[in-house]
């Protein structure tokens, strides 16, 4: 067990190192002048300044081995220029939109996972009843339904005709209590501050925004959990050992949770990491629609203003999140099962 | 042939497949559907004067026009063609670029065959429509730009698709028969390996066409996939997002901005859907007899 974690940890630094070099590749499409504003961290320095002179500086035109070298130093040290959209420096951005995005994706996490696991399995055990047919339905518009349009058509609904659910992050009244000073900002992740200052006011109003592009989130990326766990399901229920526990006598209830849904969860653990993608994908989208303030809507306004250090950073966080996420599930799939590990 | 019986059996692929030649059928008759406006550039959606405010379907608009008075039939029908377009493009050569390294990959092993997969992994690190989105701006907006960074970042599924399924089927007895009967490696893999791999590859191109046109189409909703004023379905859905909410008393004011496009991209993506979903069930030899 120990050494497949240690060679699954020798891979991580190959695969960051080569999104690195890919993001770079990326970057040698644009002229040195375009690629001036990824070094660049302080744009007082490009005021009234000759850029060949900043070219030389930053060593833009120099062989291209030496830029990647100077350029990934800039990298690991968390230099990753200025950006524009968002008034202050890639990383400072990060940690400003950060939380935000962190409340939406762990929200949905919940729904997407338990619901995923949940209605899949149960699809399989009703396999062609009522129950299954409906689950198919749901997964195969989901995975119909792009994003924008499930996001918009959610906000036609609730927001322009029921009037229940508001864009934005808060309401009026919730953001003034948040900005006031009696409201300490503990992490940034609303719904978690205002438990933790006992504001229930606050709390309920996140809530009440966060529903719709949660459920947005969750409901296009259900789909993949779902059909994974029901066609995995399917296949375990059809087993020998299945039938053995059924013939000892065993209980329904106990063939299908111990016996087989544990086994049947072995694919749809190995998908964590596309889930996660997805809901990178998704975020850019539902952060656009709801107006959150979010990592995804810096990114989508980065790429309206060629706001390139923004994006490249983000494209960097992405690969390296998705990686270390690639890397947990490799480890828990070890754990779940066995027959990995003695590879 | 057996096959496509099948498939029109199976009731969902039917309705999938129904949805398809309706989608054929508007594309191929596009100019006559709805006559552009000029002759060398059809993708030009016409605009009828300039006011921000959409206008309700009239017997001149029957759909009704978008915010900046661009005629929402007209772009629904050309869309038509530009989802076909970006789909068949995209789905064909990233497959056949992932065929190619995924065969490679598999046949030769080795050291080659450690280097393209994690070639595949580093790709696979970036999420689809963020890396989509960020190509596309450093390469230029504008529907060939768009497609190049689909293909891009769209040819590992196959890759990894062809090479697991031809590791496997590089064993089979038939495989190993043919080599003993002195057949080169070109030949094993082009007459004896690749058709038979090949068909998970095939249910996976259906399944992408509707995911490619959804990621183009979320493209342009961002602003940055096809150039403003261009018949494309996720163009007109962003035209839409400033008239979610109507008008006071009548909530429902704007409907049609919203739904015309909403309908067409969703059905587009949903035949293909159905279709990948009942071919996948008639070509997995697992799931066979269970229905």
């Amino acid at each position: 067990m120990l050494s497949y974690i240690i060679r699954r940890l020798l891979i991580l630094p190959v695969v960051v190192f080569g999104c690195i070099i890919l993001v770079f590749l990326v970057m040698q499409l644009l002229s040195p002048y375009q690629r001036l504003s990824v070094y660049v961290s302080n744009p007082a320095e490009l005021k009234n300044v000759d850029f060949d002179v900043l070219i030389e500086r930053y060593g833009l035109d120099d062989p291209i081995y030496k830029q990647f070298a100077d350029w990934f130093w800039e990298v690991i040290h968390g230099e990753l220029g200025w950006s524009e959209s968002a008034a202050r420096p890639v990383t400072g951005a990060f940690m400003r939109f950060m939380p935000v995005s962190a409340e939406l994706a762990l929200w949905s996490a919940l729904p997407i996972i338990l619901g995923g696991i949940w209605l899949g399995s149960l699809s399989a055990v009703k396999h062609n009843k009522p129950l299954d047919h409906i689950t198919r339905i749901v997964a195969i518009t989901g995975w119909s339904l792009p994003t924008f349009v499930a996001g918009l058509l959610g906000l036609f609904l609730f927001y322009g005709i029921l009037g229940w659910f508001p864009p934005g992050q808060l309401g009026l009244g919730a953001s003034a209590i948040v900005r006031s000073s009696e409201f300490a900002n503990y992490t940034g992740i609303i719904t978690l501050d205002a438990v933790l200052n006992w504001n229930w006011y606050v709390f309920g109003d996140a809530v009440r925004h966060l529903l719709l592009p949660v459920f947005t989130l969750a409901y296009v990326s259900w789909a993949l959990l779902l059909r994974v766990m029901r066609a995995s399901m399917l296949e375990t229920l059809r087993q020998d050992y299945v039938t053995t526990a059924r013939a000892k006598g065993l209980e329904e209830k106990v063939v299908i949770k111990k016996h087989a849904r544990r086994n049947a969860l072995i694919p749809a653990v190995t998908i964590a990491g596309v889930t996660v993608a997805f809901l990178f994908n998704g975020l850019v989208i539902t952060e656009t629609i709801f107006d959150f303030h979010g990592l995804g809507r810096w990114a989508a306004r980065a790429a309206q203003t060629f706001d390139l250090p923004a994006l490249l950073g983000y494209l960097l966080f992405n690969g390296v999140l998705i990686v270390l996420a690639n890397l947990i599930v490799d480890v828990m799939y070890a754990y779940i099962d066995p027959r990995v590990r003695l590879e | 042939m057996t096959t496509f019986l099948k498939l029109i059996k199976n009731p969902l692929g039917l309705i999938g497949l129904v949805l398809l030649v309706f989608f054929v059928v508007v594309g191929i008759l596009a100019p006559v559907l709805a006559p552009p406006a000029w002759e060398h550039e059809p993708y030009r959606i016409p605009r009828d004067g300039y006011s921000s405010v959409p206008k309700p379907p009239s017997p001149e608009h029957p759909f009704g026009t978008a915010e900046g008075q661009y005629d929402i039939y007209y772009g629904i029908v050309w869309g038509t063609r530009t989802a076909w377009r970006v789909s068949l493009v995209v789905v064909s050569i990233s497959a056949l670029i992932g065929i190619v390294m995924g065969s490679v990959a598999a046949f030769y092993g080795g050291v080659l065959d450690e280097l393209l997969m994690r070639v595949t992994d580093i790709f696979y690190a970036f999420p689809f429509l963020v890396g989509a989105m960020v190509l596309t701006t450093i390469l230029g907006r504008g529907l060939t730009n768009v497609m190049v960074a689909l293909v891009a970042l769209g040819w590992m599924g196959y890759a990894r698709l062809i090479r697991g399924d031809i590791l496997q089927i590089r064993e089979a007895d038939y495989v190993q028969a043919a080599r003993a009967a002195g057949a080169n490696s070109l030949r094993l893999i082009w007459r004896h390996i690749l058709p038979n791999a090949i068909w998970p590859v095939v249910v996976q191109g259906t399944m992408s066409m509707g995911s490619i046109v959804i990621t183009a189409a979320a493209l342009s909703f961002l602003g940055v996939g096809a150039p403003l004023g261009y018949a494309d379905w996720g163009q007109l859905i962003s035209y839409a997002r400033n008239w979610i909410l109507g008008l006071y008393g009548n909530p429902l004011a704007y409907w049609y901005v919203v739904i015309y496009p909403s309908i067409a991209i969703t059905l587009f993506c949903l035949s293909w859907n159905l279709v990948g979903d009942a071919l996948r069930d008639i070509l997995d030899p697992r799931l066979r007899g269970t229905r």
